[in-house]
């Protein structure tokens, strides 16, 4: 397989070039901030005129990975949806998606900061979620270690192309935005800059992982 | 009605003027239902359109409307108002005159529909606009006459289609409406009256007049090897401006025309009043200049197309092209701008921005005193501005659609429109589509009961009269002053999103420094720095035409080249020494080694277009051969690739077959089959660009249609609208069919030369901008190696 594998306080994790986290011994993966429903929240606002489509793509693209790892427990690291009403206002058909893919497994919705509030699917609903050496939460803390967040989309180019990227150093594992059309902020931004200690590495999402030095 | 009427018979007297033969030809077709007038610039050939308009009026006065104008130019149509005004008030006619199109106020326009002027100058939009109202059949009621002018123009763009539609209606209104077209000289005229009216009408042509006087401009120091400025010459052209009392200097682009006016004024040192043209100023910017050139204030001005049609400057001695004129139909119409008087040659300089242009100019130059003209033959009316009159015709209330079909094949460009295209067409604006269906604002029309056809919802109608049009601006940020809020013109919204305070460019010929972006405006404030970064207008570039290219072919393979200057026909003989010189039964391909790649040039001369699409499919062809190919650039004449690996056979790079087959699977993910059909999505309404209230930025627009594109290909890949968009991009963007041309015209057999550098011809496609990087296993190659050496670098490997 293609994943970026990588030892993380500890554990042994596995990056996925379509922008998932995998930690085969607890059999769990990670994605971090699906924006289900972006297009719908667009379409609301006057103006950009997205169709629903993206939906369907994200959730093909997870429901790929979830089948090619075996995962058990699935972790979704805030803004899952892209705010309170689309949750609400999502599709029978992509609800029942979705409980399709929960069934059987673990599911942990952490609150984002676009979807603060309960969603009316089943699964966990929390504000981080600490597993042995792990802590998953959607906005990194701060001085934390061991430590899995995403919030950020970050992005980096190499070549002369950018792509979505994971972030690493010591202390923190920043994921890249998992959604369909969901833009990025470049490793080179100050709030990045300001979380990852020196030597980081990036790695970007593609046909196949790639680890770069990060870009600051 | 051949005679004048004393009253309009005394006043050209009185003026010492004679009327021109085909003037009083015109008026004698006065009666005909159609007539297309061609006759060169300067040849009266407005006053021939209006002569039977102003012979009616004067012999029945009447009120209410009664001829229609309608120009491609705002300008046009208020500067034919002053034209028209002062003769009729000379001649003490009574009849009004007015303009209308966008700029007019919105207290005339409502005027004007309540109460018509005889004559009513305008532009198709406006025209279109007038026909969604509901009380357009009471408006046009008495309407006898429509004029058409610069048809020829019209007939370029879809701007045309739209306004043969709105006949198409206004005769469904007025049966015996009659039309009369006018021309510039140009190479089919009966296919333009076919365009005019189905199944074609008389046409009248003028007497062309004297050969114009046109020669290429010598100048000090030889042409750069590439670019398209033309800055080197900037000594010579102002030489020239000094020596004649009104020039025009021509640009191809609008980026052009701002360096090439920065520079001119740089080297101005006598201070001679020059003026910039182009349309991206501001329309009071643009207004001053006119007015100026009008009051014979100025000795030059630099202008693009926008200078092209109409407006009548006697005093233009001289008119200057920059840059190769790509198509000698529009050299002619521009060379036809100096000297407006009819009979009297009009005198013409060709300035070469390279090396290149340098051949095309002298070919140009030869084919204009051969009178050869060419042009492409015209497609069929386009079907987003279909889609959009069916929502236009549904905004004026109820239609029935087999009333609306017949009408609508009325129109020249939709003879051969099928019922089965039609039903399509009305299917997307009653629907959106089959992928579309479920929303709400795609959900257009609905049929009542009695079986009409009529907006679901009325107040649709104002949504669907802000996006009236077919005019594709790219989407563009206003720059204003910082200090006084003062509107200079307008930048692409790419170029603005590149801009970091600070940054400098230029804008009506000043440099200015940008200081930030505030929701749909750039603010800037002077600079008196003296080198900008320059500013990227969408530069319209041309293709250069079929013929022009033959004759480009024809002319280097000239035993004697003495028709062109020593530097190029030293280019021409070390290439011939070097390498071999491109034929065209055959295609030249160069490869050799350059900055560590290996390269490839093609000479195919099928014109920008055509070779940019070229170098997107064998750049596909190469990836699956394992070449590695990692981008590309082209020009009119060659496509040049640098891969991993050299391609040691072009022969199997040119199978038309697998050329086609490719062709189907790249142009759905293709970045210009996007561009092409975000215009058809605006054209058609799927994506309206203008909203009551708010208004989308044009990048969310972007965003949006690049994603409905997607989706349409996922999901709907027959939708309506792929398959215009596929259309147009075969002819247009991508022009496929000069690919096919240029298969035919070799027939597979390819020149192979292998190099060890460089060669004379290749050497300007390395300065070429406009690279095309290309995604792929060679890119990825790249980027590998590349993390490798950084993580090496940074210990962290």
């Amino acid at each position: 397989m293609n994943d970026h594998p990588f030892t993380f306080a500890g554990a042994d994790l596995s990056f996925r070039p379509t922008g998932a986290l995998f930690w085969p011994a607890e059999r769990l993966l990670v994605v971090s901030d699906l924006h289900l429903g972006r297009s719908e929240r667009f379409a609301r606002r006057a103006g950009a005129l997205l169709p629903p489509y993206e939906v369907q793509d994200t959730l093909t693209r997870l429901e790929t990975d979830i089948d090619a790892t075996g995962a058990t427990t699935v972790i979704c690291l805030g803004d899952s949806f892209d705010d309170d009403a689309a949750a609400h206002g999502l599709d029978d058909s992509v609800a029942l998606w979705i409980t399709r893919l929960m069934a059987g497994r673990r599911w942990v919705w952490i609150e984002g900061n676009h979807d603060p509030g309960p969603v009316e699917l089943g699964g966990d609903h929390r504000a981080d979620l600490t597993l042995g050496p792990l802590t998953f939460r959607h906005i990194a803390a701060p001085g934390a270690v061991g430590e899995v967040s995403g919030h950020y989309h970050p992005k980096a180019r190499v070549a002369g192309r950018a792509r979505p990227c994971l972030l690493r150093d010591d202390a923190r594992v920043i994921l890249p935005a998992y959604g369909t059309y969901t833009g990025g902020l470049r490793s080179h931004d100050r709030a990045l800059t300001m979380l990852m200690q020196p030597g980081a590495v990036a790695v970007l999402t593609g046909t196949r992982p790639l680890a770069i030095p990060m870009p600051r | 009605m051949s005679a004048l009427p004393p009253i309009i018979a005394d006043w050209f007297t009185e003026k010492g003027w004679s009327v021109h033969p085909h003037q009083l030809e015109m008026l004698a077709r006065g009666n005909d239902p159609a007539t297309l007038l061609v006759a060169p610039t300067g040849g009266g050939k407005t006053l021939a359109g209006f002569l039977p308009t102003l012979v009616e009026l004067a012999e029945h006065p009447r009120k209410g409307l009664h001829t229609l104008y309608i120009s491609p130019l705002k300008a046009l149509a208020a500067d034919m108002r002053r034209n028209l005004t002062g003769p009729i008030d000379e001649m003490g006619l009574p009849i009004r005159v007015e303009d209308r199109s966008g700029d007019t106020t919105q207290t005339r326009k409502k005027a004007q529909r309540a109460d018509p002027p005889e004559i009513l100058l305008t532009t198709p939009e406006s025209l279109a606009l007038l026909l969604s109202y509901e009380d357009a059949p009471r408006m046009f009621a008495g309407l006898e006459r429509v004029v058409v002018d610069e048809l020829h123009a019209l007939a370029e763009s879809k701007r045309g289609d739209q306004l043969m539609l709105c006949l198409a209606r206004l005769v469904s209104m007025r049966p015996d409406l009659r039309r009369v077209g006018l021309s510039a000289t140009v190479e089919d005229p009966p296919a333009l009256a076919r365009f005019f009216m189905a199944g074609g009408c008389p046409v009248l042509t003028a007497d062309p007049g004297p050969d114009p006087d046109i020669r290429m401009l010598t100048t000090q120091t030889p042409p750069p090897w590439s670019g398209g400025g033309g800055a080197y010459a900037i000594p010579d052209v102002l030489e020239e401006v000094k020596r004649h009392k009104t020039t025009l200097i021509f640009h191809n682009t609008r980026a052009q025309a701002e360096i090439f006016f920065h520079n001119l004024w740089l080297a101005n040192e006598e201070g001679l009043p020059i003026g910039i043209h182009h349309g991206s100023l501001a329309r009071e910017q643009r207004q001053k200049v006119e007015a100026a050139m009008v009051a014979g204030e100025l000795r030059a001005i630099v202008c693009t197309g926008t200078l092209d049609l109409g407006l009548d400057w006697g005093d233009v001695d001289l008119v200057i092209q920059i840059g190769a004129p790509k198509n000698v139909k529009r050299l002619v119409q521009r060379i036809g701008r100096a000297n407006h008087r009819y009979n009297a040659p009009s005198k013409a300089l060709l300035l070469p921005a390279n090396r290149w242009e340098v051949i095309e100019c002298q070919a140009a130059l030869e084919a204009v005193l051969a009178r050869d003209l060419d042009g492409d033959p015209r497609g069929p009316g386009p079907r987003d501005v279909l889609c959009q009159h069916i929502l236009i015709v549904a905004c004026s209330g109820p239609f029935d659609e087999v009333e609306l079909f017949n009408e609508v094949r009325r129109a020249g460009g939709y003879a051969g429109l099928t019922r089965a295209q039609f039903d399509e067409a009305l299917d997307f604006v009653a629907t959106g589509g089959y992928a579309l269906r479920a929303y709400d604002r795609w959900q257009r029309l609905k049929q009542r009961p009695d079986g009409l056809w009529q907006l679901r919802d009325p107040r649709a109608a104002a949504l669907v009269r802000m996006n009236i049009g077919t005019i594709q601006d790219t989407d563009t940020l206003k720059v204003r002053m910082r200090q006084n809020r003062k509107f200079l013109g307008e930048v692409e919204e790419g170029f603005a999103a590149s801009l970091i305070p600070g940054d400098t460019f230029l804008m009506g010929g000043k440099i200015v420094r940008f200081e930030s972006l505030k929701e749909m405006h750039v603010d800037v404030t002077n600079d008196k720095g003296r080198k900008p970064k320059i500013a990227v207008f969408a530069g319209s570039k041309f293709a250069t035409s079929t013929q022009l290219s033959a004759r480009v072919l024809d002319l280097i393979h000239r035993r004697d080249l003495s028709a062109l200057p020593s530097h190029t026909q030293d280019w021409i003989a070390l290439q011939r020494e070097v390498s071999h010189l491109p034929e065209a039964g055959r295609i030249l391909v160069e490869s050799f080694p350059h900055d560590g790649r290996a390269q490839t040039a093609i000479y195919g001369f099928a014109g920008r277009g055509a070779m940019q699409t070229l170098g997107l499919l064998l750049t596909r062809r190469m990836e699956t051969a394992g070449l590695g190919p990692l981008g590309f650039v082209a020009t009119d004449y060659a496509t040049l690739i640098w891969s991993l690996h050299p391609v040691d056979d072009p022969a199997f790079l040119f199978s038309r077959d697998d050329l086609v087959a490719g062709l189907e699977g790249w142009l759905s993910e293709n970045a210009l089959m996007k561009r092409s059909f975000k215009a058809v999505a605006n054209i058609a309404g799927l994506t309206p660009r203008n909203f009551p209230g708010t208004r989308a930025s044009g990048r969310q627009a972007t965003f949006s249609s690049d994603i409905l594109y997607d989706t349409l290909r996922r999901y709907d890949p027959d939708h309506l609208l792929l398959n215009i968009t596929r259309e147009e991009a075969m002819r247009g963007l991508i022009d496929f069919g000069r690919i096919e041309e240029m298969l035919e015209r070799t027939e597979g057999r390819v020149d192979h030369m292998v190099l060890d550098r460089v060669t004379p011809f290749a050497a300007p496609l390395f300065l070429e901008v406009g690279k095309v990087p290309v995604d792929g296993m060679g890119r990825e190659a790249l980027m590998e190696m590349e993390a490798e050496r950084l993580m090496q670098e940074a210990g962290l490997a």
